[in-house]
């Protein structure tokens, strides 16, 4: 569906199929959106302003499961084009997946976290990997890797604008070195970054570049989400986003606008693949062209 | 002709030598370099003047942004003399590893931002009156280990940034966010170490980490980054 | 396309595109070992670009290059490269400049580099930093670090331009007796009249494709 090579002209079934799905967001967006601001009970310390929490976390969510799948994408783009490596980098994700189904119950587990999301984290990324593997060809995984960074920064942008927003009126400060934020925060840093480099960069080779950037970004997060967090426990203060027990109702609600916001990133990426690839195969229509007729009818760049 | 072995090794230890020979004979950077370092220092003390008591707690966030700022500008010279006369096709061209390039050059801006580091660390000593309550071993391995973080990243992305525009600010802008938690590390630990006040064990361990993790990922990625063209 | 078995280098279907620039459009030729081939053509004609495929600094968008029976990457210890730029550093001297060299090469013997400085007649024990020789000393001394590894096949890009005649004149002479020990040699250049009577081939590109090869200058110079 989203990466088949060769097929630049987009089909009638496709492009219904794009709007059915658009609409079905849009009316799923819209239920998220009063369940949030109607149907969830009212928080009972911090009152109406609470209700941010739904656009807030799942917008999180959203965020990190885009820049998830540029990791995967990064690493498929960097290992395919060596065979040893694809092999290691294969043989690893199953790896990851079994391990991860193998230590959530044998090995003890910090307080917070269930054995059963680690399995399922474990599996998802295997799942994920092959997945993509199956479906994206080489360009496509360059392709993928580009829009989820962009579609993932702006969602990382809400989280630190409602973070903020949140804060203030709850608890009289803007801003606390909160793990979860400060962690996001870096993490969009870093993907801003990823996206000036493909602005910036030169080479014929962008891509890979881009993609050593993201491994080393994906490489970075644990450290930075470690060195914040005992940061932290030196120097508590308070957590946005709060911890502890949730209402199930609330769960609930939070559940379905982390479905509508995945929902709605999903639709705006493929849109946007769409677009990319449509560019691409342009350029790469055009230099056939160039590559056929006599010189001097095309302009020339630098050699 | 007799054609030796080619060592990794005797590769770095060759490239190391050439460059530490080049700086030392063209003093004029070295001196500048160290001139910028002193300034650093000297506007950093009039912008923050604390008490003797203060001093200790803020100096580790300080001195390491400092040291940030130097290494930056040192850093951005890693490859300024391959760039002339296309020094890196003739290392492209030859079968030399690249990762023994990329060894050579760390360990070159290491020793080099070490002695920046050598000239501003007693400055910042007598600025702010301080004195090491903790154990100084541990703040000597500290900054060895933190210094090998911003050196070993610094030098990755110095070859990065020579594909693109705005080669100079594509360094830091690069280097910066990558680098938060061995900041972090790095400021934490100085304070812990400097006050006395807590154990900077976990900041080094953090710091041991993000080097090793950090410098087999550059290993692993340089040659591809190299032979970009 | 058959390959004879004396070909030591065969270029197929070979595309290099830049964006929207074709720099080389599907070049396809063979190449004997132990000759001399000029490269001739104008500016943006490929020449460049095709001479440092050859050497695996640019990889092709389309085709292959096949060189000492593998890619030029394979085969780089047996290559020697050599352009404008003199890929020399201009603060170490010339014998400095091939020690460190020839260590990438895994070359530690001192005495080859002097014999190579004294092959392209300049002096060993010259201390003058490079960038301090004019521009025929500095292509001798580019050209000294291109034969340091003893390369079977050299790839010269514009050896000659800004040269005096008489050094120009020497490193002919000089590719010369390397083409007769067994080397082949590949130069782009725009002064073919000092190749006359030298060079066993002359190849003449133009947007990005070979359009003629002929044994003599004139020959390809009356082809218009």
């Amino acid at each position: 569906m989203k990466g088949r090579r060769g097929r630049p002209t987009q089909s009638r079934s496709m492009s219904r199929t794009f709007i059915i799905l658009a609409l079905l967001t849009a009316l799923l967006l819209i239920y998220a959106a009063y369940a949030a601001l109607v149907l969830a009970p009212t928080e009972l310390t911090m009152g109406p302003v609470q209700r941010i929490f739904y656009y807030h976390a799942p917008s999180a969510w959203t965020a990190f499961l885009l820049f998830f799948i540029n990791f995967i994408a990064s690493v498929q783009y960097l290992v395919r084009p060596n065979e040893s490596a694809d092999r290691f980098a294969k043989w690893a994700a199953v790896a990851i997946g079994i391990i991860a189904c193998i230590a959530a119950f044998v090995v003890p587990l910090p307080a917070g976290i269930e054995p059963s999301s680690v399995a399922t984290t474990g599996i998802v990324i295997t799942a994920a990997y092959f997945l993509i593997r199956r479906y994206f060809s080489e360009q496509g995984t360059d392709i993928l890797a580009l829009v989820t960074a962009e579609v993932g920064v702006v969602f990382c942008t809400i989280v630190l604008i409602t973070g903020p927003l949140w804060a203030r009126p709850v608890w009289g400060i803007w801003w606390t070195w909160d793990v979860r934020l400060t962690s996001t925060l870096v993490l969009w840093l870093i993907y801003v970054s990823y996206l000036m480099l493909r602005r910036f960069s030169t080479s014929g080779e962008t891509p890979k570049l881009a993609a050593a950037l993201a491994v080393f970004g994906a490489l970075d997060m644990p450290l930075v989400y470690f060195s914040i967090w005992f940061f932290r426990t030196q120097h508590p203060q308070p957590v946005i986003g709060g911890g502890g027990s949730i209402d199930p109702r609330m769960l609930r609600v939070f559940a379905i606008n982390c479905l509508a916001f995945t929902c709605y990133a999903g639709i705006i990426c493929w849109f946007r693949y769409r677009i990319e690839r449509m560019q691409r195969d342009v350029e790469e229509t055009r230099a056939l062209e160039a590559l056929l007729e006599p010189r001097g009818a095309a302009s020339g760049g630098a050699q | 002709m007799t054609k030796a072995f080619i060592t990794p090794s005797g590769i770095t230890r060759a490239t190391l030598i050439k460059d530490l020979r080049l700086e030392w004979r063209s003093k004029d950077a070295i001196n500048a370099m160290l001139f910028f370092a002193l300034l650093v220092v000297v506007i950093f003390s009039f912008s923050f003047d604390p008490t003797a008591e203060e001093s200790r707690h803020i100096a580790g966030g300080l001195i390491w942004v400092a040291f940030l700022f130097a290494a930056v500008v040192a850093l951005n010279q890693t490859w300024a003399r391959e760039l002339r006369n296309q020094v890196l096709d003739a290392y492209r061209v030859s079968p030399a590893p690249p990762n023994a390039l990329f060894m050579a050059k760390t360990l070159g801006n290491f020793i080099f931002v070490s002695v920046l580091e050598a000239l501003m660390a007693p400055l910042f000593v007598i600025f702010y009156n301080l004195r090491v309550i903790g154990s100084f071993p541990q703040l000597l391995l500290l900054t060895l280990l933190g210094t090998w973080a911003l050196v070993v990243n610094g030098t990755f992305f110095a070859a990065m940034s020579l594909r693109t525009r705005s080669r100079e600010i594509m360094l830091p802008l690069l280097l910066f966010p990558i680098s938060i938690p061995a900041i972090i590390g790095m400021v934490n630990g100085t304070t812990a170490i400097l006050t006395g006040e807590d154990s900077a064990l976990f900041w080094l361990v953090l710091l041991a980490t993000y080097d090793l993790v950090f410098t087999t990922g550059s290993l692993l990625l340089f040659p591809t980054v190299l032979h970009a063209e | 396309m058959a390959e004879s078995a004396a070909t030591i280098v065969s270029i197929t279907g070979l595309v290099k595109q830049f964006g929207r620039f074709a720099a080389l459009r599907n070049v396809a030729a063979e190449f004997l070992p132990q000759r001399m081939y000029a490269i001739l053509g104008d500016n943006g004609a490929g020449k460049t670009t095709l001479l440092r495929s050859l050497a695996g600094l640019v990889q092709p968008t389309r085709g292959s290059i096949k060189i000492l029976g593998g890619t030029p990457r394979e085969v780089c210890a047996d290559l020697g490269y050599m352009a404008h730029p003199t890929l020399l550093y201009d603060e170490m001297s010339g014998m400095e400049n091939l020690r460190y060299f020839a260590k990438l090469y895994g070359i530690s013997d001192e005495v080859r580099c002097a014999d190579l400085i004294r092959a392209v007649k300049l002096d060993p024990e010259l201390s003058r930093p490079v960038g301090q020789y004019s521009q025929g000393m500095r292509q001798r001394m580019s050209l000294a670090r291109a034969l340091l590894n003893n390369p079977k096949i050299l790839l010269l890009d514009e050896p000659f331009s800004n040269v005096d005649m008489r050094s120009a004149r020497e490193m002919v002479e000089l590719l010369s007796r390397l083409r007769g020990e067994g080397k082949t040699i590949f130069i782009v250049t725009h002064q073919a009249s000092l190749l006359e009577g030298v060079a066993d081939e002359f190849v003449w590109m133009d947007s990005g494709r070979i359009v003629a090869r002929t044994r003599t200058f004139d020959e390809g110079l009356s082809r218009d």
